[in-house]
């Protein structure tokens, strides 16, 4: 009989995948970021520029209205991030320990995976001018018979965008806090605070949240980084004159002058410097907050009577909620109304022409959308599962995954375009592919670390004292009893996948279209049956995924009640 | 069959927990006692080869006439019982059993599904579980999932036994008829068992050689 290796050597094998995956992930990245440094100091050999120079950023400075650009990144970013972690800490700790705290998270984890594009376009169909608010209160409360001049959304301080933005950052937010509750211990700390005679509110806020926030700090600061950077939802609902810095980023990469690469570089890197400054700003608030927290906490303030306050915060939470499934409906409704003049507020007659004049080219861009979500997440979730057993094994992962979040995409993606023109990488599907992997795998693996770690450790010891390898207890005890999380995980890769608009963008190089690229360039255009129909299969495919996800292992295991989900959410 | 400690000691950074130099012949039982927090289940973790840093094992074990100490936990053949019964919630309580049934008999040959099959029917037999094979391990009472569990661990063939607080989950009236099976199955395949319990009761009723661990040093008045 010989000795397997020791276990720690088995461990030392497994932090070694961890960092090889990690590397994977990290490596795009920092090649991207690379990519942007060595133009924007003017080295692009490929386009003949080989002196080092300073007049780049010079030109990129002198540029119409950059400054300004940069400050609406700046202040829509932070003020979006502000409001999604007031809102969601509000929520949680309204509700925490009540009934209510089940229901807003059914509410709100389906946005979840409701791509950015659609919740923006959501949020159009409702407060636009023509949008379906004013519809309701025309004429007979505005006396508008016709779309009013007013701007509401792309308004230059970009209140639509934050609005849009914070709304569709609450689920995130709200759903990694609730994931992090049982590490704080939250019950028993609110239990002794009521026990002194703190309210509800209070009592959360004092003692739960700010160890709570510790738990969520890297997620909050993906939420920032995107906030800051993000490109479909400013197209969609920023100001334009000018455009956000992530916009003119994309303006500059995508014009036909070469001598524009080399200012899109420098925007880059200053996108790059923004977002860092930011997130510098936010540790300098974190660190306020506390030094206002401290001496609230001890005023001793108890807060009682906050009853109304509560409700009142539910009762936003699920109006927020409500409007962006109205938003959604409206979307639907905009496919099939064949024409809706201004003040009706429902159109006056439905037709399926739009999706039968359409149907050719939107299923082709469906079926090119479902190729690159399942090729990505068949490649993430391996890597996925690696990663978590590493992590189970005592490898530290999960800082790493947050680089592709928190690194601005723009910036990389940018550069990794520069280099995989320098390497002759053909963009393409399969470019495209493995560019959403790198976005894909982070959230896979946030979704999947949770129950992964939660199974009890004593089934894989029951069959290893049964004699059961290592191997087969993992074929046959632990993937069977992560079904439903594996599922899960694939199901939210899918539904990231298919809400990339960026990635799919610049790494296609405008060759591949996928249902949320052609539902943003028809937003811009003005075909509302056309974004309609994109929209519509745009929330189509997450709620088919997670439907799945549920129902596949429902039916597997339907005799199995030790296999029913003990809680909802993704 | 024997179970042999020689000079086998589990420590946690640096202090030692607990240390045996004992021969636990088949159908005896070796009651290790203690307060929680002793580490008297670490024992039983590193005798299945379960327990992995920081603690440190030194010392031998041998079943059987074989040093296992150094051996993969699924090398040991220790079957380990726990103070839940742990059925997979994926199998039915048949498919639980057959999943510890091994695939070779004892002179290498190949079972096939209908023999593993009969081998863990005989063995929820044993337990008087035969009439719930098909059913949903969910479905069962706390003191039916015990006995499938003790079930699914003989159905293994180990060559010893090591309970984990394997009564403590139970109310007192069930606790005791599950000791009954407990000890009378493991008299009968003349297994040496190790029993990690706070309960004198359980040494007691397994006839059981104990040795008390990680007990505080004596009251030395210290404190008052």
């Amino acid at each position: 009989m010989t000795a397997r290796g020791s276990a720690s050597g088995r461990d030392l094998l497994w932090r070694a995948i961890a960092a090889v995956v990690g590397g994977l992930l990290v490596l795009p990245v920092l090649a991207g970021l690379s990519g942007i440094v060595l133009p924007a100091f003017g080295y692009l050999p490929a386009l003949g520029a080989r002196t080092p120079t300073l007049s780049v950023f010079g030109e990129f400075f002198a540029a119409p209205g950059v400054w300004r650009s940069i400050a609406t990144s700046a202040w829509t970013g932070f003020a979006a991030t502000l409001v999604a972690l007031a809102v969601t800490a509000a929520i949680l700790a309204a509700a925490f320990e009540t009934r209510g705290l089940a229901l807003v998270e059914r509410l709100i984890a389906p946005i979840l995976s409701v791509p950015h594009a659609a919740a923006a376009l959501g949020f159009v169909f409702l407060f636009a001018p023509s949008g379906f608010v004013l519809r309701l209160l025309s004429p007979w409360a505005t006396g508008f018979e016709a779309p009013p001049d007013l701007v509401l959304i792309r308004d230059p301080w970009g209140l639509a965008m934050i609005a849009a933005l914070a709304v569709k950052e609450v689920p995130f937010l709200f759903l990694m806090a609730l994931a992090a509750l049982g590490q704080v211990k939250a019950r028993e700390r609110v239990m002794v605070a009521r026990s002194l005679g703190y309210g509800r509110l209070a009592a959360f806020l004092h003692t739960v949240w700010p160890l709570l926030y510790r738990q969520i700090r890297l997620p909050v600061l993906a939420v920032l980084a995107y906030g800051v950077s993000v490109v479909d939802v400013e197209l969609i609902l920023g100001p334009t004159r000018p455009a956000p810095l992530a916009v003119r980023v994309v303006e500059w990469l995508q014009a036909p002058d070469l001598r524009a690469w080399l200012v899109g570089s420098a925007a880059a890197v200053a996108m790059l410097a923004l977002v860092a400054a930011s997130i510098l700003a936010w540790l300098g608030l974190e660190w306020a907050a506390g030094r206002i927290a401290r001496p609230l906490r001890l005023g001793g303030w108890r807060a009682r009577g906050d009853f109304g306050v509560r409700l009142g915060i539910l009762l936003v939470a699920v109006a927020g909620a409500g409007s962006l499934f109205a938003g959604f409906g409206g979307l639907i409704l905009q496919s099939v109304a064949l024409y809706w003049p201004f003040p009706e507020a429902w159109p006056p007659a439905l037709s399926l022409a739009a999706w039968e004049r359409h149907l050719p080219m939107a299923a082709a861009r469906l079926g090119d959308t479902l190729g690159i979500a399942l090729g990505a997440s068949l490649v993430a979730l391996p890597l996925a599962v690696l990663l978590v057993e590493a992590r189970r094994r005592g490898a530290r992962v999960m800082g790493l995954v947050y680089l592709p979040l928190i690194a601005p995409q723009v910036a990389f993606l940018f550069g990794l375009n520069v280099v995989a023109i320098a390497v002759r990488v053909t963009p393409g599907a399969v470019a495209v592919t493995l560019a959403h992997v790198v976005f894909v795998l982070p959230y896979a693996l946030i979704s999947l670390s949770g129950p992964w770690a939660a199974l009890d450790p004593r089934y894989e010891r029951v069959a290893a004292s049964l004699g059961i390898g290592a191997w087969r207890r993992f074929w046959t005890v632990r993937l069977p009893l992560m079904t439903t999380p594996l599922l899960v995980a694939f199901a939210l890769s899918v539904a990231v996948s298919v809400g990339l608009y960026l990635p799919t963008q610049m790494i296609g190089g405008g060759r591949v279209e996928t249902v949320t690229t052609e539902a943003v360039a028809t937003a811009t255009g003005g075909d509302r049956r056309l974004t309609g129909i994109f929209a519509t299969l745009q929330l189509a495919i997450p709620f088919v995924a997670f439907a799945l996800a549920r129902g596949v292992p429902a039916l597997l295991f339907r005799d199995r009640r030790g296999m029913r989900p003990v809680r909802g959410g993704a | 069959m024997s179970l042999v400690f020689a000079g086998f000691s589990v420590a946690l950074r640096g202090r030692t927990l607990a240390r045996l130099d004992e021969t636990v012949a088949g159908g005896e039982v070796l009651a290790l006692m203690g307060p929680s927090g002793s580490g008297k289940s670490s024992v039983l973790l590193a005798v299945a080869g379960l327990l992995g840093a920081p603690f440190m094992v030194a010392g031998r074990v041998v079943l059987d006439g074989r040093e296992i100490g150094g051996l993969a936990a699924d090398r040991r053949g220790v079957g380990m019982v726990f103070q839940d019964a742990l059925l997979y919630p994926h199998m039915s309580v048949l498919q639980n059993v057959m999943f510890a049934v091994k695939r070779r008999d004892g002179e290498g040959r190949r079972r096939g599904r209908e023999a593993r099959r009969a081998i863990a029917m005989r063995h929820l037999a044993r337990v008087a579980m035969e009439g719930f094979a098909d059913r949903d391990p969910e479905t069962l009472s706390g003191g039916q999932k015990s006995r499938v569990s003790l079930a699914r661990t003989l159905a293994g063939e180990p060559r010893a036994l090591l309970l984990d607080e394997p009564f403590s989950a139970l109310d007192q009236a069930l606790r005791g008829q599950t000791r009954a099976i407990v000890f009378a199955l493991a008299r009968e395949d003349r297994l040496p068992v190790l029993m990690v319990s706070h309960d004198p009761v359980d040494a007691e009723a397994a006839g059981a050689n104990v040795i008390e661990i990680g007990a505080l040093p004596s009251a030395g008045g210290t404190l008052i």
